[in-house]
């Protein structure tokens, strides 16, 4: 009986938290590139400061109609956002904030996380593909060829950490960090951070849906609802990105104090890394399309290799 | 000194300290923006001033001044005189959603009756409202400022200059004047009985 109710609050605790975080992030993002751009940003909502914009943008989103074009697949239409969405929840509940405070504590960790986060990719494709629109089409089919591009590079960079810790349990990771991975860890966590960028689609990686070119690619005939669960999956990914580059390369609890507020020195890096992914999103224009690829393939791989040919020396010297 | 990256970790450092300066937002309907002297915000009329010249009306390029009138008779005053006429003002109404806030109305009045005011906030829901009559316009004229202050060493108003030579006639009139009555002996006995009187 207490173990259900364990599981229970575990899982109760991760959904709190999937759908908290993310506006947190979007709240953040609001106000912190409205200040880089010398603006003030929301200051109407919730009376303080614009605190409840993303609220009363949600509740906006709920009451608008839902749409399904003509021509679309409407039943690939209507999942797809879903699919984009439910992935990054999942991929949260591995991803431990503390010793022994993680939704379920997989040996295999890190293999499933990037796994499911493949996953939330397709939901965009599948959106951009049953759209029946040629801005779709054009952006899912970039969304698929960045994916194909970043997800090498992003996996080599976690290998490069799995073989540095030799275990692929994020705490195990955690548990085997020491402070000089910085240095040690460095490539990787650049290229880990770049690919991740680029896998949930963020700017300057924002091809699929650029919005100067094609309309808003994938998502161009979402609205409602479905259109802010599309929102909140880049959100989640934001998240999740952030929580994992915090996880591999920051030493996720570890710090002055870690018996203590080891969960607050999770969340504070998770959050540093998540205003990097704003303050990058504010300072750099978008990357081209055949830039991307180069940068992908002629940059983070070679990159990536040649950290796991370090860790290896590393990890044989150590050993 | 160059290193890769080194763009990067400028356009990094440019959004950065702009984080930290001040935003440049207008907090408009909170705090009302300061705006420049002979701001064209509405324009006011003064009725009293008005001739019905219709000049205004003439060299309005959008044509959104109405200006309607009649003509008054005033009886002559001495008998077997001319009687006179008078224009008076029965409408004068500014369509503000055809004006142009050109201020050719406001240079062409040759009696200062109209002015403007930085007033903004007249927006309305129906676009007839934004004809404003008379009335209307002559409330306008209480939010008018008072004219901006020359700059230092700037040229006189030409109105102070012919005030001033009128003044200055008048003195050296009362000065010519003066002489010739404490000269003049038939001017001291004329006086005189008066000094008695008092």
């Amino acid at each position: 009986m207490s173990e259900t109710l364990e599981t229970v609050l575990r899982l109760a605790g991760v959904l709190v938290a999937f759908l908290l975080v993310p506006l947190l992030v979007g709240q953040v993002e609001h106000k912190a590139m409205a200040h880089m751009q010398g603006r003030v940003g929301p200051m109407y909502a919730g009376a303080f400061h614009g605190w409840a914009q993303l609220v009363a943008d949600g509740v906006k989103f709920v009451q608008k109609e839902d749409v399904v074009p003509a021509a679309a697949d409407r039943m690939v239409f209507k999942i797809a956002p879903a699919v984009a969405l439910v992935p990054y929840l999942v991929a949260m509940l591995v991803i431990p904030i503390g010793p022994g405070l993680v939704g379920q504590d997989l040996d295999v960790g890190l293999f499933f996380v990037i796994a499911v986060m493949g996953v939330g990719v397709v939901g965009s494709l599948m959106g951009g593909w049953s759209s029946a629109n040629k801005f779709s089409l054009l952006g899912g089919i970039r969304v698929a060829a960045q994916l194909m591009a970043y997800e090498l590079p992003f996996v080599l960079a976690a290998a490069s950490v799995a073989m540095a810790a030799g275990t692929l349990s994020l705490t195990g990771i955690v548990e085997a960090w020491n402070p000089w991975w910085l240095l040690w860890q460095a490539i990787a966590a650049v290229v880990f951070f770049v690919s991740g960028l680029a896998e949930v689609q963020r700017p300057p990686f924002d091809m699929p849906v650029a919005d100067a070119e094609i309309v808003f690619g994938p998502y161009t005939e979402y609205g409602g609802l479905r259109f802010a669960l599309f929102i909140l999956a880049e959100y989640a990914g934001i998240v999740v990105l952030s929580a994992l580059t915090a996880v591999l390369f920051l030493g996720g609890w570890r710090g002055p104090f870690e018996d203590q507020l080891g969960w607050l020195w999770t969340l504070l890096k998770t959050m540093a890394v998540a205003f990097v992914v704003i303050w990058v999103r504010v300072a750099y224009p978008r990357l081209r399309e055949d830039q991307l690829q180069r940068l992908a393939w002629q940059g983070l791989v070679p990159l990536a290799l040649l950290q796991l040919a370090i860790t290896a020396v590393g990890a044989v010297m150590t050993a | 000194m160059n290193w890769p990256g080194k763009g990067l970790a400028k356009g990094l450092a440019v959004t950065f300290r702009q984080m930290t300066r001040r935003s440049v937002t207008a907090h408009y309907p909170d705090a009302l923006p300061e705006l420049p002297p002979r701001t064209r915000g509405v324009i006011a009329l003064i009725e009293e001033n008005c001739t019905s010249c219709m000049l205004c009306a003439r060299e309005c390029p959008a044509w959104c001044i109405y200006i309607d009138s009649h003509k008054d008779v005033i009886p002559a005053t001495t008998e077997g005189g001319k009687d006179k006429t008078r224009n008076v003002l029965d409408r004068f109404a500014i369509d503000f959603s055809l004006c142009m806030y050109c201020s050719i109305c406001v240079e062409a009045c040759p009696f200062d009756a109209l002015h403007w005011s930085p007033e903004f906030e007249y927006a309305e829901l129906d676009i007839r409202e934004l004809t404003h009559e008379k009335d209307r316009l002559r409330d306008w004229m209480w939010t008018v400022p008072a004219p901006v202050a020359l700059d230092p060493g700037a040229e006189e108003a030409k109105e102070i200059g012919v005030a001033e030579k009128a003044a200055e006639r008048a003195a050296a009139a009362q000065r010519v004047v003066e002489p010739v009555e404490t000269t003049t002996g038939d001017l001291d006995k004329l006086d005189q009985p008066k000094e008695g009187d008092t």
